[in-house]
């Protein structure tokens, strides 16, 4: 449950689908905000209000949280998780402690001094700021914890503590205790590498701000009294200007300069080239000037040179930064340690088992998965049968049964039962390794929007180059003396400010608008790419719909009430990980909330209470046995097997119910006795709530609209005839839909491509531009350009809209940096820009564009 | 205007002491979560 599984059983959507199907609104937990039955028995009187509670975790927690004094959270917009109950809890406790182990401590924890270590955690459920706050308040008193620090965007918790006072897994449990279930992260060495480049370029910006801000200030009184300014003032302003200018050029400036020289070795001109020219050939002007005591400076367009080019730069390295790495997401589908059965089979089962971390299984071994657990590494089952859901793999959204000799999948998550499985293939060998190498090749392959900026700015350059010497050698011949002035003026008056501001700015307050809505962009070139798009590829499983299965209707063929027949359902269902087990009980648990008939729960002749005698089947249902008999719950024929025609059968028979079937796209769900049906459940996967609304906007854009799926294809069509969307295709393999793309791509078309699935990740590299479902798998996040995270896929349609928009301000503010450009070269070629008009014009060009591009951040408009 | 003579130098002192501080914040990963803080003063309570 560490990785896939997590999403689809938050207490928050099983809040929204009891909330959505009831009709009363059911009474919520203090804490959680899950909804509560009135005769809950975890009531406190808390402050002067009183207040109820989902569980006794709930409740101690709220408790100590008022009685700690910080009863004023609740007010804000907290929404904490639930705590873990004890049997989840019970579950967990064996991998915590493994990770108390000196190897498994080793590899995951930093020495900080002889007997403090640190380390980071992957924490889950945060869902707002106080999350964060609750988690610090309580690791913090914990003994022998010396600090914690939880960052809300990178969803990471780094702890300090001593080994000796404290072990690692009994900070595991105290985090889950409060409902954050945690795991030791092993921090890449990658993720160190991209802090120090950005704490780097961040000190490199802020000296370059100081002296740019300073030099500014000494700069302004030569400008304004230029003739009337005493000679030794001048002189001490100038050297002042000296000395904080140095710093700017010799460490500020250092990576434009080793740009350049990387661009020349290359043999390939960028903008770094002119900008390094024009800043070493301003710099030492003014140097020779300071020194000599005549001639122009040039100190504050050098440093607002550096200042404002090292701010593009910094919002671009952000904006890199927060792409995933397809080897990072790998690590986190699948769960760190697994089960492993030595000597299996001929060792007890009981007595072989050892927790190891999965890095170190190897092919041949044999490892216990239980349910609710993801399968670590490809492999064989060789004892026991289950249902593995596979639908982040392959799309599809029922899972299929998997019984001794059968292969099973790394990263697929099991349903059911305990199986042993014999490890075929680890690691870069599984199919799921085997993706993210084609992923990592898609996204390498794909033609990056800046190749073509880049063009036009090595055109840009030489052309500048040409003209700064040609407008100098003219001077040379006309009067000498004037020769490197202007050259130089042309240099800087040329302004790569405005124009490398143009696209950085205005791409980061739209990256700032869209994060508001929910829409995490990860990688610069989305948003232009999105502006072009004519055609929008839709999974369905999980993107479309819910991907989680709801139930729609409970047909009874006896005496017994839906709500008591569904009950009964639900006690069977209970024990397994199933995903239509889960809406079952799911359902069950929002009509407990409701009002129950009391008359009808004595009607149904089995009692919940034999639900210990439940056996799963894999594939085919549960049975339970009881004092009146078995009774079935599952696939028509699963339930059938047990009807005797010696008994009086109900008056529905399995073909004629059958014969009623409406929807293919719904899945049914048999509960029967000796005596026949007792009733079906239908269950179908829900479609999202504003899914008819971004269709419908997407359609008011004119986009081509296609669903391509993996799962079955009648399913698809059904659910492509019901949306009104005529191109779709079902049973698409990964490669087949990446395929999809390309044809379209071939036909001149731009596609934006929305999924959730590993199946999808493909599909979202290979796509002009991608978005990927916040809830689905971290591969498929990695192959995209967006994350779409809580709100509405509607944001999908606004985003589309609003990319329109920040072109146009892209555009806007090229011209505007071109426009400038080509009046100010010209004047600066005759010799007409004193150096004073140049900084002027030069700094509020760049203003005027930073300024154009404030106006994205201000949003997207709501719908 | 003698006093530029001695201010000048002074605010030259001041911007290296601005550029140490900010150094140090750097290192000690002031600039590393920009939200968490925002919304932690909020989570404070004001009249305890």
């Amino acid at each position: 449950m560490t990785t896939i599984g997590s999403d689809l059983s938050t207490p928050a959507t099983v809040a929204q689908a009891a909330a959505s199907s009831s009709p009363a609104v059911p009474d919520t937990c203090y804490h959680c905000s899950q909804p509560v039955t009135g005769d809950t028995p975890w009531r406190a009187t808390l402050g002067d209000a009183p207040a109820m509670f989902c569980c006794a975790g709930c409740q101690a927690l709220a408790e100590t949280i008022h009685s700690g004094g910080f009863g004023h959270i609740y007010r804000s917009q907290a929404r904490f998780a639930t705590p873990l109950d004890e049997t989840a809890k019970h579950e967990a406790q064996r991998r915590w402690l493994a990770y108390d182990a000196p190897e498994l401590m080793a590899q995951f924890t930093r020495p900080v001094t002889d007997d403090v270590v640190e380390c980071t955690l992957s924490v889950e459920q945060l869902r707002c700021a106080a999350c964060v706050w609750l988690i610090e308040q309580t690791v913090e008193k914990l003994p022998g914890v010396q600090s914690v620090q939880v960052n809300f965007a990178t969803q990471r918790a780094a702890i300090r503590w001593k080994p000796g006072a404290i072990k690692l897994s009994d900070l595991l449990r105290e985090m889950a205790a409060i409902g954050y279930p945690a795991w030791p992260f092993e921090a890449a060495r990658s993720d160190a590498h991209a802090r120090r480049e950005r704490r780097s370029l961040l000190m490199r910006l802020g000296v370059a701000m100081l002296g740019m801000m300073q030099v500014m200030m000494y700069a302004w009184p030569v400008y304004t009294h230029e003739n009337t300014i005493d000679p030794d003032h001048l002189s001490l302003l100038r050297w002042t200007s000296l000395i904080l200018t140095l710093p700017v050029v010799l460490y500020s400036a250092q990576p434009i300069f080793a740009g350049a020289w990387r661009s020349l070795r290359k043999r390939h001109l960028n903008m770094d080239v002119p900008v390094a020219l024009g800043i070493g050939a301003a710099f030492l002007a003014s140097l020779v000037a300071t020194v000599v005591g005549r001639g122009e400076v040039w100190f504050d367009s050098v440093t607002m040179f550096v200042a404002f080019l090292l701010a593009a730069r910094y919002l671009e390295l952000r904006a890199r930064q927060s792409a995933r790495s397809g080897a990072e997401a790998l690590a986190r589908q699948l769960p760190a340690t697994v089960e492993r059965l030595t000597g299996w089979p001929d060792a007890i089962e009981g007595e072989c088992a050892e927790v190891v971390p999965v890095v170190r299984l190897k092919r041949g071994d044999y490892v216990r998965i239980r349910p609710g657990e993801t399968i670590p590494a490809d492999g064989t089952v060789r004892a026991g049968c289950t249902d593995v859901d596979e639908s982040l793999l392959s799309g599809e959204s029922l899972p299929v049964p998997r019984t001794v000799g059968e292969r099973v999948l790394a990263g697929s998550f099991n349903c059911t039962s305990p199986v042993v499985v014999e490890i075929a293939e680890v690691g870069a060998g599984t199919r799921l390794a085997g993706i993210v190498q084609l992923l990592d090749r898609a996204l390498a392959e794909r033609p990056p929007a800046a190749v073509l900026a880049d063009r036009i700015a090595a055109i840009f350059v030489a052309a500048l180059l040409a003209l700064a010497g040609l407008a100098g050698l003219v001077w040379w011949w006309v009067e000498p003396a004037r020769a490197v002035q202007v050259m130089v003026t042309v240099l800087v008056v040329s302004c790569p400010c405005a124009l490398s501001l143009a696209t950085p700015a205005a791409l980061a307050a739209a990256h700032g608008a869209l994060a508001r809505r929910g829409l995490l962009v990860t990688r610069g070139s989305m948003i232009e790419a999105m502006a072009g798009v004519t055609d929008v590829l839709l999974d369905k499983t999980g993107t479309l719909t819910e991907g989680r299965f709801v139930v729609t209707a409970i047909e009874t063929y006896g005496e017994e009430s839906a709500t008591s027949c569904l009950r009964l359902a639900a006690a069977m269902e209970g024990v397994s990980e199933h995903p239509i087990a889960r809406a079952i009980c799911a359902e069950a648990r929002a009509r407990e909330t409701s009002a129950v008939d009391a008359s009808a729960v004595d009607a149904i002749s089995y009692t919940t209470a034999d639900a210990a005698s439940v056996v799963s089947v894999p594939g085919r249902g549960m049975r339970m046995q009881t004092a009146s008999g078995e009774v079935r719950v599952g696939s028509a024929r699963f339930v059938d097997e047990i009807r005797k025609s010696t008994v009086a059968p109900r008056h529905a028979s399995f073909a004629n119910a059958s014969a009623s079937t409406a929807a293919i796209a719904a899945t049914h769900v048999w509960l029967g006795d000796a005596r026949g049906p007792i009733a079906r459940l239908t269950l179908q996967d829900r479609l999202r709530d504003d899914a008819r609304t971004l269709l419908a906007q997407l359609r008011g854009q004119g986009k081509q609209i296609h669903l391509i799926s993996g799962d079955a294809p009648q399913t698809v069509l059904w659910w492509a005839r019901e949306l009104g969307i005529t191109q779709a295709q079902g049973g698409v393999s990964p490669e087949n839909k990446r395929n999809y793309v390309e044809r379209l791509q071939g036909k001149g078309a731009s596609v934006l491509a929305v999924g959730d699935g590993i199946n999808d990740a493909l599909v979202l590299a290979q796509a002009d531009a991608s978005i990927a479902i916040g809830s689905g798998a971290p591969i498929a996040q990695a192959g995209a350009d967006a994350v779409l995270h809580g709100t509405g896929i509607v944001a999908i349609g606004d985003a589309l809209a609003f990319s329109g928009q920040v072109r146009r301000v892209i555009r806007q503010n090229l011209g505007w940096a071109f426009a400038y450009n080509m009046t100010a070269i010209p004047l600066a070629v005759i010799g007409w820009m004193p150096p004073w008009v140049a900084a002027i014009g030069m700094s509020l060009s760049s203003l005027l564009v930073v300024g154009n591009a404030w106006r994205l951040s201000r949003g997207m408009r709501e719908r | 205007m003698e006093t530029l003579f001695l201010l000048i130098p002074v605010s030259l002192v001041l911007v290296g002491a601005v550029a140490a501080v900010f150094w140090w914040a750097i290192r000690s990963g002031q600039y590393d979560d920009l939200d968490r803080p925002a919304q932690s003063v909020l989570l404070d309570d004001d009249n305890p």
